[in-house]
């Protein structure tokens, strides 16, 4: 019988910023799709993913409304993971550093998302198989 | 669990946040009972010259009041038992070895690399 494992994912840059955010989002995809539970401890501007009032706009350069232009939004890839882990009996657990938040002022996440502290990282690493850190450069 | 903390990146957000994030983050675990080391490379070695000031920072009407001192905040983490190391060629590629440097803090090789990190259970590059 094989245990269930469990990875942590530290995430560092804010949304949009880097492709790095897109690689660490294919990787959670990833470790669900394998049956890990994952947990992610969001530090610095990475607080703003989850960020609630994230909004869609059109794109003129595109020419294309709000609804064509479909703007991929951070928030909403984590609700998808979160559907997505639900769905796989998995477990998805965001935890926000709650003063990064506020230096951000992004208090307002999407529901599932946590404030929490880096003695909430450090106790997530301890009951997982490994950790990765994907820092800001 | 023991878990080494590698940093490389320096000086990264210091001003806005007052001082370097990883550094913070180490001491914040740490008074959470984390087991950690500390290994400084590349730029971030010269969080261990002693002499730093980056004070006087004004924009307009703005004056820092609180500015970063990571020479202070990583002998702190010395003080509550973080090995703090750093990389010996890194250092005199930029003429820092001749300097003062902080009391305490590990000189190694980056030959030594290998025997560090197998000391550890993991590895955190930042």
């Amino acid at each position: 019988m094989t245990t269930k494992q469990t990875l942590t994912f530290v995430l560092m840059d804010a949304p949009f910023e880097s492709a790095r955010t897109t690689t660490a989002f294919r990787l959670l995809h990833a470790a669900l799709t394998r049956g890990c539970d994952v947990n992610v401890f969001a530090y610095e501007g990475a607080v703003a993913l989850s960020f609630a009032k994230q909004a869609q706009h059109p794109n003129a350069v595109h020419g294309r409304d709000v609804a064509q232009e479909d703007h991929p939004l951070s928030r909403n890839w984590i609700a998808s993971l979160m559907a997505y882990a639900h769905e796989r009996g998995a477990a998805l657990n965001w935890v926000n550093c709650g003063l990064c938040v506020d230096e951000r002022g992004v208090g307002e996440a999407i529901e599932g998302v946590r404030r929490g502290s880096p003695a909430d990282c450090w106790k997530m690493a301890q009951q997982s198989r490994a950790t990765l850190v994907i820092p800001t450069k | 669990m023991k878990v080494l903390q590698i940093v490389e990146t320096a000086y990264r957000a210091t001003a806005e946040e007052q001082d370097d994030t990883i550094i913070w983050i180490a001491h914040a675990m740490r008074g959470a009972s984390a087991e950690l080391g500390v290994l400084l490379a590349g730029n971030a070695v010269n969080y261990v010259t002693a002499e730093q000031d980056a004070s006087g920072l004004t924009l307009g009407a703005w004056r820092q009041t609180q500015p970063p001192v990571p020479a202070q905040d990583v002998a702190a983490l010395i003080r509550k038992d973080v090995p703090v190391y750093c990389i010996k060629e890194d250092l005199a590629e930029r003429g820092l070895l001749e300097g003062k440097l902080l009391e305490g803090v590990v000189l190694m090789s980056r030959a030594q690399m290998p025997r560090l990190f197998a000391e550890y259970d993991q590895v955190w590059r930042w």
